[in-house]
C-alpha cells in the first residue's frame, strides 16, 4: 500500500486490522506450538494445564519411547526412504518431460500438452486406478507410494514455462559448439534451473512425506506403513469410544499416553517444519510462474 | 503440420543448422516431418518416461472405466467379465444411499463455496492493507504453515484439541457452557468442523495468488482515486476489486469444476460410525464400497457419475464466465 493521507476512520481500521491479523497469525501457529511443547511435558502437566507454550518440567520420555519401539522407528525409516527415493524419481520424470515440451519446434507438442491438460480435467477415478496398480503387482510395494504420483501436472506445466523462458540463443550457441540435445539438457538447462529444481524437490518431498491416501489404498502390510498411516492409527482410530468398525485393523496399537500422541505428531511434522524456511523463500515465485495467464 | 507447405526457399539443409540461416517460420516449412522427428530424436527419448507415466497412471485408468458397464470380476479381467450395460448406474440411482450421498456432498460443496471460497480473498485484502512490511511478512509466514501439513496431521490436531477427554477446546467450552460438547462424534458438529479445518488449513495459502494479483495493481490508480476524493472503501471497490476480478473468476471456475470433490482424505479421517449419516460423500462411498467391500464395477459407476458431473460443471462455468465477458480458463 502506498503511504497516503489517512482519515481518523482509516486509522481506527489500521489498528483494528493490525490486531486482527496478529490474532489470525497466532491461531494458525499456536496449535503447533502447543503440540511441540506438550510432547516435552510430563503426563501430569498435560492433565493439569490445558494450554501452554513452555512446559514446566522438560522430559524426553515420549521420544525415548518412540525411538525404542520397532513400529515407530520402522515407519519413520519407511517415510524417510520413500521420500528420498520418491523425490528423485518425481524430479526425473517431471524435468525430463518438461524440457522437450518447452521446445516450440517439437512436433506433436500441442497433442502432448492436450493429453496432460485433459488428464487434469477428467480421471478414471479411484477403482480403475487401484486396479492398474494392482495388476502391475505394486500392491504392498513401496513403489506404489511413488509411481502413481510421480508427476504433478501443475508442477510439470510450471517447469515447462520456466524452460521456455530460458533464452533460445543460449541453446543455439551450445549447438554451434557441438553440444548434443541431451548434453544441452544436462549441461545447460539443469544447471540453470537449480533454484527451480530445489523448489520442486521440496514440493515433491513434502507431497510424498504427507501422502496418506496411497498408503491407505496400496499398503495392507502394517510393517510397511509410513508414519502418516501410523499417526492415523494411533490418534484417530484409537479413540476407543468412537467404536468404529473400520478400526478393527488398528487393534495392535494400544491407546497411548497424551504426550506420546503429541510426540508422534511432532515427528510426522518435523521434517516439514525444518524445510519450511527454505520452501517459503521460493514458493511465491513458483506460484507466480504458474499463474502467468491473466 | 505445415512442414510440407510449399515455400520459396527449398535448398536449405534440414535440421538445426538452418536456424542460423533462416527465421523460425522458414525452418518449419523447409523440413519434412520425418526430418523433424529425426532431428528431435533425443527430445522424444527424454519424453518417454513422462509419457509412459501419463499413459499408465492416467489413461489406462480412464480406459478401466469400462468396468462400470460390466459385472467385473478380478479373476476374469476386463476382457472376460460380463457386460451389463447401465445396470450398475440404475442400481445406484435406485439405492436409497444415492440421495443421502447427493445431499451430503451438495451441502458440503455449497458450504465450501459460501464460507471457504471467499476466505482467502478477504484475508488477502486485509493483509494488503497492513502498512508495516515486516509485520506483514511475519503474519504471512505463520498463515502458510498449515497448508504444508498433511490431512492426517490436521485431523490429529483436531482430535487432540476437540476430544472430550481433556481437549483444550472442550475445557474452554465447559468453562463457559458448563458441560463438554462431543464435537468429534456428533452429526451436527461434523460440517462446522470440516469447514473450520479447511479454512484453517488452506485460506492462508490461498492468499498467495490474490496477493500476487494485488501487487500488480498500478499505484497511480490509487493516487488518482485519492485525488478524486475516494475514501478507503471506494478505493477498495473501484480499484482493488476490479484488479483481482479475473483471478477470482478463474478460481471460481476451477472450484465449480471440483464442486463434488469434497476432500476425500479430510472427510475420511473425520468420519466415524456416529457421524456417518452426514459424513458419507461420493468419494468415501466409492472407497468403502469399492476397496473395502470389493464391489469394483458398482463403485466405478459411482465414481464415473461424479466425474462426468464435474466435467459438465467446469465446462458450464467456463462458458458462463465467457458470456459474462470474463476470460475463462480455456
Amino acid at each position: 500500500m502506498p503511504k497516503m493521507h489517512n482519515t481518523p476512520a482509516g486509522r481506527v481500521f489500521d489498528v483494528f486490522n493490525f490486531i486482527l491479523m496478529g490474532i489470525i497469525g497466532l491461531i494458525m501457529i499456536c496449535p503447533f506450538l502447543y503440540i511441540i511443547a506438550g510432547s516435552f511435558a510430563t503426563e501430569a502437566e498435560l492433565t493439569r494445564r490445558s494450554f501452554f507454550i513452555f512446559p514446566e518440567t522438560f522430559t524426553l520420555t515420549a521420544y525415548e519411547y518412540i525411538f525404542s519401539t520397532d513400529t515407530f522407528t520402522r515407519s519413520i525409516l519407511v517415510s524417510i526412504g520413500v521420500t528420498l527415493v520418491g523425490t528423485l524419481v518425481c524430479l526425473f520424470f517431471t524435468f525430463s518431460m518438461a524440457y522437450p515440451l518447452s521446445r516450440k519446434t517439437l512436433m506433436g507438442r500441442n497433442f502432448f500438452m492436450n493429453l496432460i491438460v485433459f488428464s487434469m480435467l477428467f480421471s478414471g477415478g479411484m477403482i480403475p486406478g487401484y486396479i492398474v496398480v494392482k495388476s502391475l503387482g505394486l500392491l504392498d510395494s513401496y513403489w506404489a507410494l511413488i509411481l502413481p504420483i510421480a508427476i504433478n501436472p501443475f508442477n510439470l506445466i510450471i517447469v515447462k514455462t520456466f524452460f521456455q523462458n530460458i533464452p533460445i540463443e543460449l541453446e543455439e550457441a551450445a549447438k554451434i559448439d557441438g553440444c548434443s540435445e541431451v548434453g544441452i539438457f544436462w549441461r545447460i538447462m539443469l544447471p540453470l534451473s537449480k533454484p527451480v529444481l530445489a523448489t520442486f524437490a521440496l514440493f515433491y518431498a513434502v507431497a510424498i512425506w504427507n501422502d496418506f491416501f496411497s498408503a491407505l489404498l496400496y499398503i495392507t502390510d502394517s510393517a510397511k506403513w509410513p508414519v502418516q498411516v501410523l499417526l492415523q492409527q494411533i490418534i484417530i482410530l484409537s479413540q476407543a469410544q468412537l467404536g468404529d468398525a473400520a478400526s478393527a485393523s488398528a487393534n495392535f496399537v494400544e491407546p497411548p499416553d497424551q504426550s506420546l500422541k503429541l510426540a508422534v505428531v511432532v515427528v510426522a511434522t518435523l521434517p516439514i517444519l525444518i524445510v519450511y524456511p527454505f520452501l517459503q523463500k521460493h514458493f511465491a515465485k513458483g506460484m507466480l510462474l504458474g499463474s502467468v495467464k491473466g | 503440420m505445415d512442414g510440407l507447405k510449399a515455400q520459396s526457399v527449398e535448398t536449405v539443409e534440414p535440421g538445426y543448422k538452418t536456424v542460423k540461416k533462416a527465421s523460425k517460420a522458414e525452418v518449419k516449412s523447409n523440413i519434412s516431418n520425418i526430418q523433424r522427428l529425426k532431428r528431435d530424436k533425443w527430445l522424444y527419448l527424454l519424453l518417454i518416461p513422462g509419457l509412459a507415466y501419463f499413459i499408465i497412471f492416467k489413461y489406462l485408468p480412464m480406459w478401466g472405466i469400462v468396468i462400470a458397464f460390466q459385472d467385473y470380476s478380478p479373476f476374469l479381467g476386463v476382457f472376460g467379465s460380463k457386460w451389463v450395460g447401465f445396470e450398475n448406474f440404475i442400481d445406484f440411482f435406485k439405492n436409497p444411499d444415492f440421495f443421502r450421498l447427493l445431499e451430503n456432498t451438495f451441502i458440503l460443496a455449497c458450504l465450501d463455496l459460501v464460507f471457504f471460497f471467499p476466505a482467502p480473498i478477504i484475508l488477502a485484502l486485509l493483509l494488503n492493507e497492513l502498512r508495516l512490511q515486516a509485520y506483514k511478512s511475519v503474519v504471512q509466514t505463520f498463515i502458510y504453515v498449515p497448508h504444508f501439513m498433511s490431512w492426517v496431521i490436521i485431523a490429529s490436531i483436531t482430535y487432540i484439541f476437540f476430544t472430550t477427554s481433556g481437549g483444550v477446546v472442550n475445557e474452554i467450552v465447559s468453562l463457559f457452557y458448563g458441560k463438554e460438547i462431543n464435537f468429534l462424534s456428533s452429526p451436527e458438529w461434523f460440517r462446522p468442523l470440516i469447514m473450520g479445518q479447511i479454512i484453517w488449513k488452506e485460506s492462508g495459502w490461498g492468499t498467495v495468488i490474490f496477493l500476487a494479483a494485488l501487487a500488480s495493481v498500478d499505484k497511480e490508480q490509487y493516487e488518482a482515486a485519492i485525488v478524486d476524493g475516494a475514501g478507503r472503501m471506494r478505493r477498495l471497490w473501484h480499484v482493488t476489486l476490479p484488479a483481482v476480478r479475473s483471478t477470482i473468476v478463474v478460481l471460481l471456475i476451477l472450484r465449480l469444476g471440483n464442486f463434488l470433490d469434497t476432500g476425500f482424505q479430510q472427510i475420511f479421517l473425520m468420519s466415524n460410525s456416529l457421524n456417518r449419516s452426514v459424513a458419507d460423500v461420493f468419494d468415501t462411498y466409492v472407497y468403502f464400497v469399492g476397496i473395502t467391500q470389493g464391489a469394483y464395477s458398482y463403485s466405478t459407476a459411482v465414481g464415473l457419475f461424479k466425474a462426468i458431473v464435474g466435467v459438465v460443471l467446469v465446462l458450464g462455468a467456463n462458458k458462463l464466465a465467457k458470456k459474462m465477458g470474463q476470460d475463462g480458463i480455456f
